[in-house]
């Protein structure tokens, strides 16, 4: 990952930032600035997602990409946020295998380094609620 | 004017090691550690922690427990040995990652075990005078222990972070007065770009700990003209459970008063979290009127005393976030072979 691409996008990771359709009621990560029900009726405003949700599928990554190897082997799942919207993250710190419909929550993790000299890139994970 | 603690966060990592791990592994006698140290286990950061991720969870529980507005903050000090990058300050990482940016002024501070009181005394010195209505005043680590040194047993991670203010309405805890003793001793150092620190031996217990506390906790009750029975708690820098019991009994202080802030046994040295650790768990029961004295020490040396009132204020936010007691219970105990992988022990390339 680009140390450009990364910053554009640093607020949405570390803080769950997206948008909120105020006309229907949806709820966009990654951001959206047109509601894709609404399109030019929409209203959006910003919006930052309480960061609880479910596991909707998961997996274990044990051949980890560049900048991940120190991490492996790890769980990367699909979470639905409770606000609706799906995404892909890592879900850590568990004393129990991830299983779907698991309860999580996002905590504030490094996602990888650009080798030894490069950028460290932080951002949003999961924790299971208990357990 | 009035000046205090209006929130504080603490964060553990969730992951421990057993003292008897450690010793099995460099044959020591794991029970005589146990012992002399008064250390059971220690904190581990997982794989993707680090003095900033875990500043950020501290300082995301102070923002969470007094619920105010982050835009508030005027400056972000982030005190740590173990700041992730040498150049490229830690309280910009916080600052962004609590919404307090960009209208803020941040720095890092460092001295040893004591940079994160150093932070909450330069808080306390702007909102005094104005500067900014708050204050983010962090103390977080990873510490490293080289391989088989002693300081493995006993280093390990954490943090606490202190939102600093002077509106009365919203101060949970009334920092009355705060005093530094400061000299240039060489117990404890790191050079630049090694893993490991180096400690100077003899210089660690009397010239380093006990003459920087004690002379700094009678320096501030001379000051302020209070005794140790004049206190419901007291708070020593914890970098094992010997110290802080010692320096008690010679300052005049109860087991009684230290004991609900002596969260070493469970968790080892939080280095710049140490201190602020035993203020954070004394907070989750102290309350209100009940007075809590303080005292940080940082190697190199220097220390920092506080004394504190608590306030009304306490009951209504303190369980708005998790306290140290739910963040030391429930951990994941793992072997050394998963340790030095937590702790990039083990290098790939
Ligand atoms: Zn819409």
């Amino acid at each position: 990952m680009s140390v450009p691409r990364f910053w554009r996008k640093l607020d949405s990771r570390y803080n769950l930032k997206g948008t909120h359709c105020v006309e229907c009621g949806e709820y966009f990560y990654p951001p959206r600035n047109t509601c894709v029900n609404c399109r030019r009726q929409g209203q959006i405003e910003a919006y930052r997602f309480k960061g609880t949700g479910e596991i909707v599928t998961y997996t274990v990554i044990h051949t980890a990409a560049e900048g991940f190897e120190k991490q492996a082997p790890y769980t990367l799942a699909i979470i639905k946020l409770d606000e609706g919207p799906s995404l892909t993250a890592q879900v850590v710190g568990s004393s129990v295998n991830a299983y779907i419909g698991m309860r999580v929550r996002s905590v504030f993790r490094k996602l990888g380094e650009g080798g030894e000299r490069g950028m460290i890139y932080y951002g949003t994970k999961f924790i299971p609620v208990d357990g | 004017m009035t000046i205090g603690i209006v929130s504080y966060g603490a964060y553990v990592p969730r992951y421990r090691i057993k003292i008897e791990e450690i010793a099995r592994l460099w044959g020591d006698d794991a029970e005589a550690l146990k012992r002399g140290l008064m250390v059971y286990e220690k904190s581990v950061p997982d794989v993707d922690e680090d003095a900033a991720t875990i500043a950020v969870e501290a300082a995301r529980s102070a923002v969470a427990r007094c619920e105010i507005d982050p835009s508030r903050i005027g400056a972000v000090y982030t005190g740590s040995e173990s700041h992730p990058y040498a150049v490229k300050p830690t309280s910009t990482i916080v600052g962004q990652a609590i919404g307090a940016t960009p209208v803020m002024t941040a720095a890092d501070f460092e001295f040893a075990c004591k940079a994160g009181t150093a932070a909450i005394q330069a808080c306390m010195g702007l909102v005094s005078s104005g500067m900014i209505d708050l204050g983010l005043a962090i103390g977080a680590d990873v510490s490293q222990g080289a391989p088989g040194d002693a300081l493995e047993y006993t280093a390990a991670a954490g943090g606490v972070a202190c939102i600093i203010g002077k509106k009365e309405s919203e101060i949970a805890a009334i920092i009355e007065d705060t005093y530094s003793f400061t000299t240039d001793t060489p117990d404890f150092w790191r050079r630049e770009g090694m893993a490991y620190p180096e400690h100077g031996g003899r210089f660690t217990g009397d010239p380093g700990y006990f003459k920087h506390v004690t002379n700094g906790a009678r320096g501030l009750m001379e000051k302020i003209g209070t005794k140790p029975e004049d206190y419901d708690y007291a708070v020593f820098h914890q970098p094992n459970g010997k110290f802080p019991s010692r320096v008690a009994k010679l300052l005049g202080f109860s087991k009684a008063q230290i004991e609900p802030g002596l969260v070493v046994p469970k968790i080892g040295n939080t280095y710049s979290g140490s201190c602020l650790m035993g203020i954070a768990a004394t907070l989750d029961q102290a309350k209100p009127g009940d007075r809590i004295f303080a005292t940080a020490f940082g190697s190199g040396a220097g220390s920092d005393s506080f004394s504190i009132t608590v306030t009304d204020k306490i009951e209504e936010i303190r369980n708005r976030a998790p306290t140290v007691a739910e963040l030391i219970k429930d951990p994941i105990y793992i072997d050394y072979a998963r340790y030095a992988k937590h702790k990039g022990k083990i290098r790939l390339s």
